[in-house]
Formats: C-alpha cells, structure tokens, sequence
C-alpha cells in the first residue's frame, strides 16, 4: 500500500505533538512525583484535593517545591478512570492519590503487579467496593485512605430532634453508586428502628435531580441526601423545589448546607483531606502503606443554615443552634 | 522518551479494546445503516454478565464468552422491536438502552461489583506465559483477539449472508425487492454488533479491576467517533482496510485524549483539546489543498 502525502503529514503532525509533550512535563531529579485523580469536579471533592495539598505541604511536601502534583480529574467519564490510574503507572508516579470510588478500584487494579501505593479518600465503602480487603491489616495491598462513611442513624436522630412529628423521610441518590447504596440501606436501618418510613428516588444524572425531586413533592415530610456524588452535583435544583414546596431539607456533608440545606452532622471534606496529605506524608517518608489502616474521617461537626430552615418553612431548636460548630445565615 | 512510549503503549491497548465496541458500531451504523443507541446499555452488560459468572466461580473465558452471547440477545432486542414491533431504529436503540440500565442493576445486584482479586482471563494467559498480568501483557492478549475478529468479520462479510447484511445497510427495499428477508439480516447484524461490543465491556471490566453500572456512559459517541475518525485519517477503500481503520480510529481517538491529559492543561479543558486535536487531524486534508488552491467543491469532482 503505498503511503499517501497526507497520510504522511498525519503521522508528522501527531509525531510533533508528541516530541512537544516532553517539554510541558518538567520534573527536578530528588522531587517526589504523586498522581491525584478525582473523579469529577464538584465543591466536597475540589475541597478534599486542597485539603491533601496542605496536609503535604504541613508535613514537609510543598507542591512545586519538593514535590509535583500530577492532578487528573475524569469528569465522570469512564472509560478515563483506568486511562488516568494507568498513565500514573507508567510514568511510575511514587504515589497514586485518588477521589472517590471508581477511580479507586481503576488505580487499585493498574497498580497491582508495581509497588506503587495508593491512597484513596472520600470512598464510603472501601471495603464494600473491593479495595481493601478489610479495614485494620491487609498485608498484601499496598493501599490505604480515608473513608467518608457517615453515621446516618445520627442524621436520622437530628432530623427527629428538629422535626419531632416526621413520619416520611423522602431521600434521592444515584442507584449507580455503590457509597449511596450503602448509605441508604443504613438510612432504612435508622428510621425502621424509629418507625420512620422512607420514600426512596433514583436518579442516574444530575440532571434527573429535578424530577426526582418533584416526585417526592406530597409524599415525604422532609428528604435526607447522603455523600451522592450526582445529587449533590444538581442540588441546586433540589433546593429550589424544596424551597417551593417548604420540604425541609437535610444534607449529610458542609458544603450543602452552605449552599442551602439545613442542617447536618458532617465532615468537613476539607479536613479529610488534610487527613488524607498527613498519610500521603508519612508514605512518602518510607511508612508501609499495606500496614496503615484504613481510617475514617475524624473531625465531624454540625452545621446548621438558619436561612435555608426559614425558607423551607421551619424553625431550628435553639438549642441545636447552640450545638453547632458552624451557623449558616444565608 | 519514555513517556510517548507509555503514551503509545497506553493508547494501543485502549484502541483495541473500545476498537472491538467500535467494530460493534461499524456493523450497525456503516454496514447496516441502523442507528443503534443501545450501545451505552449493552458495553456494561458485557461487564455485568462477566462479572456475576466469574464473582460465582466460573471460567472467565465461560464468562467471557458469554458476556458476548448477552449482548447478542440485548442486540436481537433491540432489532425485534424495529422489525417486528415496527419501532423506529433510533427509538428502539434508545429504549433498549434505557431499559439494560435498570437490567444491569437487577443482574449485578448492586451497582459495582469488584473483580480486583477475582481470576480474570488476563489472569489465566499470565499465568500460562508464567508471568504477571501487566499493561504488555493485555496489549498482546488484545492484539490476538483483534487479528481474530478481524479475520472472521473479513470472511463473514464476503460470504452470503454477510452480502446480505450489507446489501441490507445499503439499499433495504431493493433486497426485499428481490426475495430477501432483511428482518433477518437485521436481527443478526444488531445482534452481532452489539455481542461485539458486550465483548469489549466484558474485557474492560476484567482489565480494570470492576464492573460499574455507569460504565457505558458516553461509549456510543466513543465507538461512532472511532468509526469517523478512522475513516477519515486513514480513507481506507476495501473490506479489509476498512475494518482495520476502525481499530485505527479507536486507537486514534484514545491517543487524542491521552495526550490532552498529558499537555498538563487544567484537567476541566480536556474534552475541549481532545475535540480540538480531532479537528486538527480531520481536517489537514482539507487546508492543505486549499492552501494549495486544488480544491474542487464535491459538486465539480468527477
């Protein structure tokens, strides 16, 4: 077959591009390289990754210094979680940092068979989803994190406090992800002991948020979200309708209630982050990621949005208000 | 030059896998001439299948093979509603899709299912070559299967039902004209298609270590770019070529977005670079004639 001109002057212009690439990767010999890869771009996971920045550079790793952060975000695509998790393999990152879960079980997979750690964060369910086998010893993996797992009975218990007669719980999560399946088997736990009843909703983008939420609308007295990664993408959307129909709305991380929900015990994904660049840290300083147990967040706080309650038509305890750790007045 | 390398390396073993889904789009899309959206349904119920069998202890080449045999049924189902039912391709494409979202869920019964240590076939040839599954080893293991498929799908399509398949894509009144039952060639090319592409999530999955219901998420406008885009760079003209240029495409396409990863822009441009390096590519062609002045407008040519 003979090679055409323009076939030619494909293969050139793809050969310039590559020879280019080199040159927009500078590293300094000595630095430590680590991989970060979210999952999508949305407050809680952005906070998280500025959280691991500052927790590195607390502990002696500054970004551009000592240290270059490679940081991937898939943007829900994915068939780029394994293309992100492999690129950081064979380019032998020391340390593969990721957000979220299905990124995790791509690094998880392209790592094995290498001895490059990975650090996983804002995973609810390490266990569940296969990435460690459990959450004190795995000796064989080379991997550990910080899990976001709440304890939901605790929303459902500050959810009665501030609504004493609730007898419908409405919640909305993506069936398609395994940290809200999860949740939402706890969250029936909870309110089954408290004789509560759920009223579930699927959605399986951010953009059916809407809808599931006006189906909800006459239903349930007042509706719980979890960590979900798609809801909490569209929960502007949420909020509007919920604000239209005075349901009140409960939340289980602090950036919700900032842009609007109620209240919540929850983890400041920031803080989590910090966690997860303390143990990216001591990893990087030679400690054994396969003897690091897996942790859960630490700090969990109540945060509470007197706004949000008036707009959705109720009126937080002052007590509670005297409880919590951050008051949101918009 | 290590990284164009891994660049290479990381691109050809994701052309080849989403290559055999874009194989799978070929045959509806060109071949057939039958726009079948289920595609994004049918990727992760090769993934869902395999993962159930293998979780359950099964050979995974059992599983594998049918992960295939579902996305054969998912793609008769789609053809049985357009020719029997008589529902609109498209509509028929999209409600198949829709509806394998939810079949997906009940056959896994959750939403992921991991198969990090489960034994994956990538697992069974490392361990028949006595070595560990690596990204070299999955290159080669895909290289097989690809020359494999390519050369089935050659000689299928120069036998005479394969005639009639594309007979079918071209000019379906005038093969019903002369005796054919274009019911039938339909319902086996939508159903070999979409086997196809079941195959590919059914070998993703084992490779990446998890099946995940979202997983088909964006893979039709994956495969219909992968069957454009190889068709434009490399203008192939036979059979053969032609099929080895979706492979091409599919190869072409994840080394767009492997680069634009690597350029180290802020990661939210990706897509923007990745859709502007395909314009690029299509289009030198067209600038350089015109620069040239031998452009010919397509109503002049001859």
């Amino acid at each position: 077959m003979k090679i055409s001109k323009n076939l030619m002057m494909r293969i050139g212009l793809c050969a310039v591009i590559l020879v280019a690439l080199p040159m927009t990767i500078g590293c300094a010999g000595g630095t430590k390289t680590i991989g970060i890869s979210q999952v999508v771009t949305h407050p809680a996971l952005d906070a998280t990754r500025a959280g691991i920045i500052a927790g590195l550079a607390d502990n002696g790793y500054v970004d551009g210094d000592n240290l270059m952060v490679d940081y991937q975000n898939s943007e829900g695509d994915p068939s780029l979680f394994a293309s992100i998790a492999q690129q950081f393999v064979t380019n032998d990152v020391d340390i593969i940092v990721t957000i979220a879960t299905p990124n995790s079980q791509a690094a998880v997979a392209a790592a094995e068979g290498t001895d490059i750690p990975v650090v996983f964060t804002a995973v609810t369910d390490p266990v569940g989803a296969g990435i460690v086998s459990n959450w004190e010893s795995h000796e064989d993996e080379n991997v550990t994190g910080v899990s976001d797992m709440i304890v939901v009975s605790d929303d459902v218990e500050l959810i009665t406090e501030i609504m004493p007669g609730v007898k419908k719980l409405g919640t909305i999560y993506n069936a398609g992800e395994s940290n809200s399946v999860f949740l939402v088997e706890k969250l029936n736990e909870a309110c089954d002991a408290l004789g509560i009843e759920v009223v579930e909703a699927t959605v399986s983008t951010s953009a059916d948020v809407a809808t599931a939420a006006q189906s909800l609308v006459g239903r349930v007295d007042a509706i719980w979200i979890g960590t979900d990664n798609t809801v909490v993408t569209g929960l502007e959307a949420l909020i509007g309708i919920c604000e239209n129909n005075s349901i009140p709305l409960f939340a289980a991380d602090e950036d919700s209630i900032k842009r609007g929900s109620i209240a919540a015990y929850s983890f400041d994904y920031y803080d989590i982050g910090y966690q997860t660049g303390e143990i990216v840290a001591e990893i990087l300083g030679g400690k054994d990621a396969s003897k690091t147990a897996v942790e859960k967040g630490k700090v969990i706080s109540l945060s509470v949005n007197t706004a949000a309650a008036q707009r959705m038509g109720i009126t937080i305890p002052d007590s509670i208000i005297d409880r919590a750790e951050t008051v949101y007045t918009e | 030059m290590d990284i164009i390398g891994n660049l290479l390396s990381i691109s050809l073993y994701e052309g080849l896998a989403y290559g055999l889904m874009a194989l799978g789009v070929y045959i509806t899309f060109r071949v057939l001439s039958f726009p079948d959206l289920s595609v994004d349904g049918s990727f992760p119920l090769g993934g869902a299948v395999a993962a159930v069998f293998i979780i359950n202890g099964v050979n995974p080449w059992l599983a594998t093979v049918a992960a295939f045999g579902a996305g054969c049924i998912s793609g008769l189902g789609t053809a049985l509603l357009n020719t029997k039912l008589r529902i609109n391709a498209l509509l028929a494409g999209i409600l198949m899709m829709v509806a394998l979202y939810s079949i997906n869920l009940l056959i896994m019964g959750r939403s992921n299912m991991p198969l990090l240590r489960e034994v994956t076939v990538f697992d069974h040839v490392a361990d028949f070559l006595g070595t560990d599954t690596s990204l070299a080893l999955s290159i080669s293991f895909m290289v097989v299967l690809a020359i494999i498929v390519l050369a089935v799908l050659n000689w299928f399509l120069r036998t005479e039902i394969g005639l009639a398949l594309r007979a079918t894509g071209d000019n379906e009144q005038m093969v019903r004209g002369l005796g054919g039952n274009t019911d039938m060639t339909t319902m086996l090319g939508v159903s070999m298609s979409n086997g196809f592409v079941a195959l590919s999530g059914s070998l993703i999955a084992q490779n990446q270590g998890f099946t995940d219901v979202g997983m088909g998420i964006g893979m039709i406008v994956m495969g219909l770019a992968s069957v454009i885009i190889g068709e434009g760079l490399f203008r192939p003209k036979g059979v053969t070529t032609v099929l080895l240029a979706v492979f091409g495409g599919a190869f072409a396409y994840r080394l767009f977005i492997s680069v634009a990863l690597r350029l180290g822009l802020p990661p939210t441009n990706l897509k923007l670079v990745t859709a502007l390096l395909v314009v690029a590519a299509l289009s030198i062609t067209l600038i350089r004639k015109k620069l040239r002045h031998e452009w010919v407008p397509p109503a002049v040519r001859m």
